[in-house]
């Protein structure tokens, strides 16, 4: 697939549903929209009746050749632009978005018969970018196996539950950090190093991995993944920050 | 611009005639990397600038304190839109280490550890407007911001600024790094928001 260059395009508010109690999933229809690969993100711009504009970049949760376009954000408190469009933005609103953005923290399907494993680790909303690649997955002709271990805190926090739980060429692993499902054997705590050697595709498998969620969550996860063996390469990023 | 967000006021106070188009002020320092974060000692540290010739000159730790580490206050910005303003730094200005390099080209790749590469202009580099960085705000640069050495180059955005430097390679030519083939843009100048291509 070519590049599709990043440019402004005005899209339209078609839905905001409550991802839960601090998130809201909201889609936008944009006509202009080249299309956009599985991780890739877009900035959001909004501009203020007395034109003071504010610039956020967020996570795309879907992708392909198609005009919708599936965000899930996270309200940080304190923002600037996540509070408006969580709690104030309504159907039919227009915002500006400028991407699609990000040619590294992306899956594309792959040509090769044998391709390499994948292997997703997400800590909290950092799992928008990851599910995004299991559902383009899903609708792939690509035989790689997919494996997702999801750090979440509590069973309400769990983004795309219902689409998780869909899903049919994924294995998801939940670890919950601070309170547990009625019947989960494993008590609430943070991930471990054990738990991620054993929730995950070894180093002998030479999976590709895309870790994405807070700056020490990212960081742990991918320490670890080293001193387990897997390759520098292999690992790719991302955080999301907390300017909101 | 085409409509407003009717209801979306902002963080009104904030504006700061330094902060350039498209940047919000944080106080905290996000950290963005493409991968797991290198683990490089001071000790097995070294610095080399190999020119288009090939010619190699190098510098340990030590060679770097040397050369004199001074103080540095600078804003810097981020392409995913946050500044920093009036940041403290500490580093060895990039003039020290030119100073016998014997060159022509126009353009230098940065080197890092883990494989980052970023493409800058030479000019950029130079007159006292980059440093390699070894501390920040007070004290010596942690792992997840680049230490134990970075480049600084404060006047474009801070992607440019690479972590974990461990040499120039000197160029005719101004072939893209890892971002930059990644749809970031060739120079990066804050001011004139070049974010992308």
């Amino acid at each position: 697939m070519t590049p599709r260059r990043a440019a402004w395009h005005r899209a339209t508010v078609v839905s905001v549903t409550a991802e839960t109690a601090t998130a809201r999933r909201i889609e936008l229809e944009v006509p202009t929209w080249p299309g956009n690969e599985a991780g890739s993100h877009v900035d959001i711009r909004l501009t203020a009746p007395d034109g003071y504009q504010a610039t956020r970049s967020y996570s795309v949760a879907s992708s392909g050749p198609g005009t919708r376009l599936v965000l899930a954000v996270d309200e940080v408190v304190d923002g600037e632009v996540s509070p408006f469009l969580v709690r104030v933005l309504a159907v039919g609103d227009s915002v500006e978005v400028h991407g699609p953005l990000g040619r590294f923290f992306v899956w594309t399907p792959s040509a090769d018969p044998d391709p390499a494993p994948v292997q997703l680790v997400a800590g909290g909303s950092g799992v928008v970018p990851l599910y995004a690649m299991a559902a383009a997955h899903e609708r792939s002709d690509d035989g790689s196996e997919f494996r997702l271990l999801y750090s979440v805190r509590t069973p309400d926090d769990v983004f795309f539950r219902r689409e998780l739980a869909a899903l049919r060429r994924t294995r998801v692993d939940l670890v919950h950090t601070r309170s547990a499902p009625e019947g989960d054997r494993r008590p609430p705590r943070r991930l471990v190093r054990e738990e991620l050697d054993r929730l995950t595709l070894g180093p002998a498998l030479a999976p590709r991995i895309f870790v994405c969620g807070s700056t020490p969550f990212v960081e742990t996860v991918s320490r670890w993944l080293l001193e387990a063996g897997h390759a520098p390469a292999a690992v790719r990023t991302e955080r999301f920050g907390g300017s909101g | 611009m085409s409509f407003v967000n009717s209801g979306f006021t902002g963080r009104r106070g904030q504006r700061d005639e330094r902060l350039p188009p498209g940047q919000t002020l944080v106080e905290d320092w996000p950290v963005l990397s493409a991968g797991p974060t290198p683990q490089v000692s001071t000790a097995d540290w070294t610095f080399t600038i190999t020119t288009e010739d090939g010619a190699e000159h190098r510098w340990s730790w030590d060679d770097l304190t040397g050369l004199g580490i001074e103080d540095v206050t600078t804003d810097i910005h981020c392409v995913t839109h946050w500044s920093k303003l009036a940041m403290p730094w500490r580093g060895v200005p990039l003039d020290a280490f030119f100073a016998d390099v014997d060159t022509s080209a126009d353009y230098v790749m940065a080197h890092c550890h883990g494989g980052y590469t970023t493409n800058v202009p030479l000019e950029d580099l130079l007159d006292g407007r980059a440093w390699v960085a070894v501390e920040a705000e007070g004290e010596p640069l942690t792992p997840e911001h680049g230490g134990p050495a970075r480049l600084l180059v404060p006047h474009l955005y801070f992607w440019k600024s690479a972590k974990w430097l461990r040499g120039l390679q000197l160029m005719p030519d101004n072939d893209p790094g890892f971002w930059e083939q990644h749809g970031y843009h060739l120079r990066g100048d804050p001011w004139q928001e070049e974010r992308y291509w």
